[in-house]
């Protein structure tokens, strides 16, 4: 087998043998992990039993929030843990999960959810315009924009904008409106989903028609088939 | 070693490679490739299970010995029950969010518990697409067949049939819970082709399609103020008298304590096995699956099927370093991508089903005309740029964001260059055998999901997980709703568990692990 994953450690043979170093700093204390590992492995290296802060370890899930600093650099970023890699000198922290209040709200049942977003999320439109979270979002999304057309009942643009949100919650400890922006970004997502898109037409069709039977003759035929014939006529459709 | 002359072989060779067509394989062939080369055939790295409702089964090593494992949990663990509830669904997926939100607004009282955060799994993952036969010139029969060709002919028919046919109702579903699938111009649901299908039924997110779903099910889960526990792991099942399934015992993650959770029924929802690293593959798979499912229903005496055979999806990131293991999506293939050996060849059809391709891939690699590179690691490329060039600049950007996203982060640009792939160990093709309303053999335990098995026969079809999830995600939670209604709780037990490990002394299986495995040993010891 070409593939060698040592199972018992984070860090493969691979990287275990690359010759250079580096020092970091994990919540405080220095370090030495191999370079290039990301900053989830340097943890598991180092010793550490992680249970919170790692979930999917392949940037899609949020759950490794994570603030970080390179050398000499006074600026304080933001990455996913598990999808970005260490550097010599660098300090980081895992977040803690923040306490951000999520409204409960049926999509049917709201009168207007443009209004709605204003009894449901009050601070939506409070927004101060710092840029603070566009500048933590690890996904560079533009949470400000996102916010604003939210605010402006553009649900559509809103949806575009938060595809890429991974729900990391890094936005919301920095806005100094209390907002949440990500959860503002749910809502007026699937608000536009549920109460805005249309229905598509063929995908009715197809349930009256598995419903009215249509496909009955073909089932009868295909499960009436021993495996052999099944073969045939599975090998026999064209792709 | 210079990686940009690596890259340049592929470059070179596009004008000639986008002139070819590479012809699918014969069954025969397919079979003689698989048979060589595909890690299921590997002898060595097999076992019988030593006892338990599988006895004498061929499963891989590392699952035998998590089933034959023994429990965290004391033979006189006191069972006075923490959390009451009609329905206890395990795992926060994609199946556990399902059956919990079916089963809620059937008015059954639910405890959805899970390892991690809600929503840390594989399905927010997926990113290629959710197949259903929604197209005009498709049907959920050629849905069928498709599928059973890809599962080798192996696959449960009845099964099948409910999940094909129930597929359009799931997509009206998840629509009226505001995901937002790709569209047509004409507001029709926008399909994309997958590999091994006939038809364009993959229903997408752009690439974001499982984080999409997630997100949704997630907020309506909490929406539904279903009741949660989080960062527990099932470590034990709880039995009645009559061995009917009657709750589980969870370990909390954060104080090591046990706690007891009675359930009139149970719902199995925890997903895949990546993290058991079989035969030593890398994985695409979240920190969690660890094939807990399998080893509690397997205690609690509900036989396995198909626990022979794995997927080993043909794009697992090889390189940079930091992205081993992790899906490459199986879109760039399904929109064109080549697959290119180190000579600048192409050595299969891109679009012929997961084993077929990976089987390959792995021969390239064997037969000395892979790629190694500088950390020692061997790959095959696939050609990203080759969809600029066919479809125009901005096509990466516009279709797959996440992937070159993915990438840029260690400062690739799969926009200019090409990027090394191999197998990683993907998804359990197998699992807990169950009904059409995903009950086990074991009265009153359902599993739904990654954790069931003989849907996907020898080999899942792409996009045909998330249907699975959503369908037997449903079926169960629909089920069980209906049954508590007529149901008292049963007395909590662990009789099962005494019977366990009676057995496993009498089988004089040693060097027991403790199973479930619930996470990997990645922190280095001291
Ligand atoms: C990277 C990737 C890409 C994929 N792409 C696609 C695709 O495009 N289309 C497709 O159809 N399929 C795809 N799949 C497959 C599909 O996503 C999975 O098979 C599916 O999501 C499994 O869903 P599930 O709900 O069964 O399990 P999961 O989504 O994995 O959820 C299992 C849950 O159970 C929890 N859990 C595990 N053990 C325990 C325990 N002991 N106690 C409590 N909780 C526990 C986990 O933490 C997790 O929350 C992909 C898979 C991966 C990994
Ligand atoms: S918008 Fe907020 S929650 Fe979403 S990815 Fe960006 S920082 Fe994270
Ligand atoms: S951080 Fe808050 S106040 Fe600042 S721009 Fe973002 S949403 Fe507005
Ligand atoms: S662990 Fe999921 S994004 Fe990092």
């Amino acid at each position: 087998m070409t593939s060698s994953f040592d199972t018992e450690k984070a860090v493969s043979r691979e990287e275990a043998l690359q010759p250079q170093m580096v020092t970091v700093e994990i919540a405080g204390k220095s370090f030495r992990v191999p370079a290039g590992i990301t900053l989830m492995k340097a943890l598991w290296y180092t010793g550490h039993e992680v249970t919170r802060g790692a979930g999917c370890l392949g940037g899609f899930c949020g759950a490794c929030a994570t603030y970080y600093r390179t050398k000499d650099d006074p600026k304080v970023k933001t990455c996913l843990g598990c999808s970005h890699a260490v550097e010599d000198g660098m300090s980081f922290s895992f977040a803690p999960a923040f306490p951000a209040r999520k409204a409960t709200y049926d999509l049917n049942a709201l009168e207007n959810p443009k209004q709605d977003l204003f009894t449901l999320y009050p601070e939506a439109p409070l927004c101060r315009n710092c840029n603070a979270c566009t500048e933590a979002c690890p996904q560079q999304i533009d949470v400000r924009e996102g916010v604003w057309k939210a605010v402006f009942g553009d649900f559509k643009a809103v949806s575009e904008t938060f595809m890429d949100c991974v729900m990391c919650g890094m936005c919301v400890p920095v806005c100094i409106a209390d907002i949440a922006p990500n959860l503002v970004g749910v809502y007026a997502s699937r608000a536009y989903g549920v109460r805005e898109m249309k229905k598509p037409p063929g995908l009715f069709d197809r349930i009256q028609a598995i419903a009215d039977g249509q496909y009955a003759d073909d089932w009868e035929r295909i499960l009436k088939m021993s495996d052999d014939e099944l073969q045939q006529t599975s090998a026999t459709i064209k792709s | 070693m210079d990686i940009q002359a690596l890259h340049d072989v592929v470059h070179n060779s596009r004008d000639a490679r986008r002139q070819q067509t590479f012809p699918k394989l014969s069954p025969a062939e397919r079979d003689t490739l698989i048979k060589k080369f595909h890690p299921d055939h590997r002898e060595a790295a097999y076992r019988s299970v030593a006892f338990g409702p599988n006895e004498g089964d061929l499963t891989v090593r590392e699952l035998a010995s998590v089933l034959e494992g023994d429990s965290v949990v004391p033979g006189d663990l006191s069972l006075t029950p923490h959390y009451e509830a009609d329905v206890l669904v395990v795992g926060g997926g994609g199946a556990g969010c399902a059956a919990a939100l079916h089963a809620h607004a059937q008015g059954a009282k639910v405890l959805l518990a899970t390892k991690l955060r809600l929503g840390d799994s594989n399905s927010v993952m997926a990113q290629g697409g959710m197949q259903i036969a929604v197209a005009p010139d498709d049907s959920p029969v050629q849905h069928f067949l498709d599928t059973l060709k890809g599962g080798h002919m192996k696959n449960d028919h009845e099964l099948l049939k409910t999940m094909v046919e129930e597929g359009p109702s799931i997509a009206k579903w998840l629509l009226e819970l505001g995901v937002l699938f790709d569209r047509d111009d004409d507001g029709n649901l926008h399909v994309k082709k997958g590999g091994g299908s006939t038809k364009a039924r993959l229903l997408t997110c752009s690439d974001y399609t499982g984080l999409e779903i997630m997100r949704v099910l997630k907020d309506e889960v909490l929406n539904q103020k279903i009741q949660l526990l989080e960062f527990a792991a099932a470590v034990e099942l709880l039995s009645d008298e009559q061995g009917a399934c009657a709750g589980a015992v969870f370990q909390d993650l954060d104080n090591k304590r046990f706690l007891v959770a009675a359930a009139k029924t149970v719902i199995l929802a925890t997903g895949g096995i990546g993290r058991l690293h079989i035969q030593g593959f890398p994985t695409s798979n979240h920190y969690g699956a660890t094939g807990d499912g399998l080893a509690l229903a397997y205690r609690i005496g509900a036989p396995l099927v198909q626990i022979d055979t794995f997927q080993y999806h043909p794009s697992g990131g090889v390189y940079p370093e930091q992205l081993v293991g992790q899906l490459v999506t199986e879109g760039i293939r399904s929109e064109g991508g080549h697959l290119v050996n180190g000579r600048g060849e192409r050595f299969v059809n891109e679009l012929d089903t997961r084993d077929v391709v990976s089987s390959s891939i792995i021969r390239e690699c064997e037969e000395g005309r892979g790629v190694r590179m500088p950390t020692g690691r061997v790959g095959v490329w696939l050609d990203t740029p080759l969809l600029e060039a066919e479809h125009g600049e901005g096509t990466l950007d516009k279709h797959f964001p996440a992937m070159v996203r993915q990438y840029a982060r260690y400062g690739v640009d799969i926009r200019k260059d090409p990027v090394l792939i191999y197998p990683t160990l993907h998804y359990q093709n197998g699992g807990v055998k169950i009904d059409v309303n995903g009950e086990t053999s074991v009265k009153n335990l359902f599993v739904a999901g990654e954790t069931s098995g003989g849907l996907h026969g020898r080999n899942r079809l792409m996009g045909n997980s998330l249907l699975d999830l959503m369908v037997f995600g449903k079926r169960s939670g629909l089920t069980v709703a209906e049954r508590v209604k007529t149901m008292t709780h049963g007395r909590l037990t662990l009789n099962h568990l005494q019977r366990f490990r009676t057995e496993a002394k009498q089988h004089r299986v040693t060097n027991q692990v403790t199973s479930p495995v619930v996470l990997p040993a990645y922190t280095e010891q001291p």
